[in-house]
């Protein structure tokens, strides 16, 4: 068979004509049943073999061809009355309104529409669709406008399109419904020039073939029927829609040639246009949805196509593919941030094709031997002659193995050091997808470092993510340069490292670095050693912590600001020719998701390879130190003295006494009213002022009983995880209950609750939560507090929703621009959107924050020199 | 305040507009290597275009302030309208 390739240049969409439909139908549909008893189908029927067959070794009675070779033919409906094409029917409406009922011209004198035409063509013949488009609807909103007919005086009547498919004439205050057959006449009479003006393609689009005479019935290839497992057959919702079509056709033919009142003629006529309608959309507003017996609306061609389950965002856009895997994820720090675990038994089934040459036959022939049940092994070999092999189905592999020569293709297991793509959904920015090394673990997850989590956005609470293997070496390359872990810790968003030291690490490298930390020489030897470490070094059984640290630090100097100031000379971080002199290492120096860290200076002094070998080692040195450490939270870690808590009582009576106060001037009518607010405003910002100072001063009181070793608070001021305030709830007060930002105010008449009086807005019946966490909530309190729990609960779920449509949509727009070699932005047409990117033609990534470059730091570098 | 004699040009929002000469526009557009249309639009009935009379199919010059570049140039292919 001769083939020839074609290159799709345009594609063009148009009605088809009644000729047309003839033309390429080669059945008239007449019966509404599909099948005989016997199965076999009904001449004239619904499955008419004509129309193309499914089943195996059956051979299509028009094109002789068997299945897989026949396309399906199309038959046609005659349909006893024409129908109006629902889908068109606001173009038709349109065209009325602009068109002349009695001569068919458009509602413009000669003059005007010789001059549009004279636009239209001139930016038509240039390609300029854009203005072409302008023009048709200029021509459309100036001809609607028009009373009377220019050409022959006659007078225009109002037309208007009623749902769901009825199109009105108004005629002195009366409306009468156009037939199917009137819009056809009038459509008709319009010339082909008038067409093309009102932004029609005459040859492909005359309005007149939007009024149906007769229906194409589609191949059955695209609505084949099912056998259950049962045995029962099942059809399809199209070729059921269709039959309801043929079924009421007939009737409405009977009905006029056995000359039925005009009513029950109009009846099935009415009948007919409902169905041919809902064959092209089941949804069309204000008309009833066709079902199933069982009550299922049925899915037609808008259906087939529309939405998330659609043609177009499920099959087109959201296409599924082979080496490719899915489990859920969970932590492994002694991995390298750029690897990944993969399962043996998937390293298994995802294989990676490899030409045979000198350098790898050896390597390959093994792989072979071991065949596809073994790690390492291989699942296909593929011969030069193009034949493929199963090694499943290989007796003797090792004769397999002995024949390999280059020219073969091994599609080999996946093995260590592979590189493969790694991605979590919702894949929001660049670094939602990264290329990491592959590293075979037992296990049935797929591990990552810890540390990799932020750019992912991923924690191990049951989270999945999806691997994908290349299958050449122009997408492993493409990878190994732009896409590796290492070369994307720099975030275009803010320029900082998104990649970085969390939780217990800040929490080990704080410990670690405190001024008075000293390890033994054991721990020190050992912690050093996970790390990888392997330079001699003196060690005294009193070794400070920062050298411990200083150890693993390149030739650097660095300055920066510690989150937490436990003591006065650890107020700054300095670090000089790589070793600590003053201050903690915390967030500010290692954490994730920062600019401006150690770690970011480190990257862009070293580069992506060193940065990546440091931090890995970094984060196994502070995971073996905070192992041998200890650390952990206990409940009494909360506990404060009974002074401590008659304090707190006391500063927030203090302040309810307050409210009180406000509350009793608003009675009196004494309070004043601040600008812009009613007195009930002004007194609820009062109260909720004082009742937010109740609740920190509780919380200050409590932060001065707390230790400096409280676990807690290092985690909070290390910037290792929480805040201060989650302390505070936990030991002191937690504070005012909010509802869409005000106090708590709705429940039964007038009060939250029946334990209250009507009308008592004081700020234990308005959710204020005098307890904390530790002591534990009154049951009152503890509703107040599950009021605002939920509304953050459906917060959360509302704006991921919310956030996720606006998503689509930018994305939708801006996928093809790009910035050009020229530092233009430009968008997949060559249309400029920037004549420098940003307008500055800065790259955020490299950025130092705000400023382009980092210019102080470059001057005292050039200095010191 | 009088409309008429208030000028637009003279308002601090409104950057510095510049009517292209025919020479300026082909090198512009052999710079770029694009077509007129391909350039960002405005139309002729834009206040700036008429105070400036920029005639369609002409192209014109935007020099803007910026917080990171200090001064940015954007030019735009004035259509009819
Ligand atoms: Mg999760
Ligand atoms: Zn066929
Ligand atoms: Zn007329």
């Amino acid at each position: 068979m001769e083939e020839t390739e074609y290159v799709i240049k345009t594609i063009k969409f148009g009605i088809l004509s009644p000729e047309h439909i003839k033309k390429m139908s080669v059945v008239t549909i007449t019966v509404p049943d599909t099948y005989d008893e016997e199965w076999v189908p009904i001449p004239f029927g619904l499955m008419d073999r004509r129309l193309g067959t499914l089943e195996p070794l059956q051979r299509c009675e028009t094109c002789g061809e068997r299945m897989e070779q026949c396309p399906g033919h199309f038959g046609r409906i005659e349909l006893a009355r024409p129908v109006i094409h629902i889908g068109f029917i606001k173009y038709i409406t349109m065209i009325l309104q602009t068109t002349c009922s009695e001569c068919g011209r458009i509602l413009l004198d000669d003059n005007s529409i010789r001059r549009y035409k004279d636009y239209y063509l001139r930016f038509k013949n240039k390609k300029l669709h854009y203005f072409a488009t302008l023009i048709n609807n200029i021509v459309v909103k100036k001809a609607s406008q028009a009373s009377k007919c220019p050409h022959c005086k006659a007078t225009k009547l109002k037309i208007k399109f009623e749902r769901p498919f009825s199109i009105i004439e108004e005629m002195n205050g009366e409306s009468k419904i156009l037939t199917p057959y009137e819009v056809h006449d009038r459509l008709k009479k319009i010339p082909d020039e008038d067409v093309e003006l009102l932004g029609f393609d005459p040859v492909y689009a005359r309005p007149e073939w939007a009024v149906l005479f007769t229906l194409p019935v589609p191949p059955i290839s695209i609505r084949p029927s099912i056998t259950l497992e049962t045995g029962e057959r099942s059809e399809d919702d199209l070729t059921h829609k269709l039959g309801d079509i043929v079924r009421t056709n007939e009737k409405l033919k009977q009905s006029i040639e056995s000359g039925s009142p005009q009513l029950i003629i109009d009846e099935h006529w009415n009948l007919l246009q409902f169905h041919v309608a809902t064959y092209f959309d089941n949804e069309i507003a204000g008309l009833s949805q066709s079902v199933h017996r069982s009550g299922r609306p049925l899915k037609t061609f808008a259906q087939r196509l529309k939405g998330k389950e659609g043609r177009f965002r499920s099959n087109l856009s959201g296409k599924r593919v082979d080496f490719s895997a899915r489990t859920v994820i969970s932590p492994d720090p002694f991995i390298s941030i750029n690897e990944v675990g993969v399962p043996y038994d998937v390293a298994m089934r995802l294989t990676v094709p490899e030409k045979v040459t000198q350098w790898n036959i050896d390597r390959l022939k093994e792989a072979v031997r071991k065949g596809p049940n073994e790690l390492g092994g291989a699942n296909y070999v593929i011969r030069p002659d193009g034949r493929q092999i199963d090694l499943r189905f290989v007796k003797d592999r090792n004769v397999l193995a002995d024949q390999l020569e280059p020219g073969y293709i091994v599609e080999r297991h996946l093995m260590d050091g592979d590189l493969v793509i790694f991605n979590r959904q919702p894949s929001l920015h660049r670094i939602s997808i990264m290329a990491h090394q592959v590293k075979c673990l037992p296990g049935k997850t797929l591990r990552i470092n810890p540390m990799v989590c932020p750019p992912y956005n991923a924690d191990f609470d049951g989270d999945e993510m999806n691997l994908f293997v290349p299958q050449d070496s122009e997408a492993r390359s493409e990878m190994e340069t732009i896409m590796k872990v290492e070369k994307q810790m720099l975030t275009p968003r803010y320029g900082g490292m998104i990649i970085g030291a969390l939780h217990d690490y800040i929490t080990s490298a704080y410990i670690l670095t405190k001024k008075d930390t000293k390890l033994s020489r054991f721990i020190a030897s050992y912690i050093l050693g996970l790390a990888g470490y392997r330079e001699p070094i003196e060690l005294s059984n009193e070794i400070k912590g920062r050298e411990i640290f200083s150890k693993l630090l390149p030739n650097i100097d660095f300055e920066g600001k510690p989150l937490a100031v436990f003591n006065e000379e650890d107020k700054k971080l300095v670090i000089k020719a790589g070793r600590i002199l003053s201050g903690v290492i915390d967030h500010n120096a290692i954490g994730d998701q920062k600019a401006h860290t150690l770690l970011h200076k480190i990257y862009l002094t070293f580069g992506p390879e060193f940065t990546k070998d440091f931090i890995d080692k970094l984060g196994k040195l502070l995971i073996g130190y905070l192992d041998h450490y200890g650390f952990s939270i206990g409940l009494d870690e909360e506990d404060l003295p009974d002074e401590a808590y008659a304090n707190i009582n006391e500063a927030i009576r203090k302040h309810l006494k307050k409210v009180d106060e406000y509350i009793e001037m608003y009675r009196k009518g004494l309070l004043e009213r601040e600008p812009g607010a009613t007195v009930e405003e002004t007194l609820e910002q009062k109260i909720m002022d004082e009742l937010n100072l109740a609740r920190d001063e509780a919380g200050k009181i409590a932060e001065k009983y707390f230790n400096q070793d409280n676990s807690i608070l290092i985690t909070a001021k290390t910037g290792a995880r929480g805040k201060m305030l989650n302390l505070f709830h936990m030991a002191a007060c937690i504070g005012q209950q909010s509802l869409r930002g005000k106090r708590i105010t709705r429940g039964y008449e007038n009060r939250t609750l029946p334990h209250f009086k009507k009308g008592d807005i004081s700020p234990y019946a308005r959710g204020f939560i005098k307890s904390n966490y530790k002591k534990g909530l009154s049951p009152l309190e503890f509703f107040f507090h599950a009021i605002s729990g939920r509304e953050g609960l459906v917060d959360t779920a509302v704006r991921t929703s919310q956030s996720g449509y606006m998503q689509r949509r930018l994305i939708n727009a801006l996928l093809d621009v790009y910035v050009e070699y020229d530092g233009t932005v430009r968008d997949a047409e060559g249309n400029i959107i920037q004549f420098l990117y940003g307008e500055d033609g800065i790259d955020p990534t490299y950025s130092f924050g705000q400023e382009p470059v980092d210019l102080d730091s470059i001057i005292k570098d050039e200095l010191e020199k | 305040m009088e409309k008429d004699n208030y000028d637009i040009l003279e308002h601090e929002l409104v950057p510095k507009h510049v009517v292209l000469s025919k020479e300026e526009s082909k090198k512009l557009l052999k710079r770029l290597k694009v077509k007129p249309y391909n350039l960002p639009w405005i139309r002729a009935s834009d206040p700036v275009c008429k105070r400036i009379g920029a005639k369609p199919g002409s192209i014109i010059k935007i020099i803007r302030k910026s917080p990171t570049a200090g001064i940015t140039v954007y030019y735009r292919f004035v259509i009819p309208g």
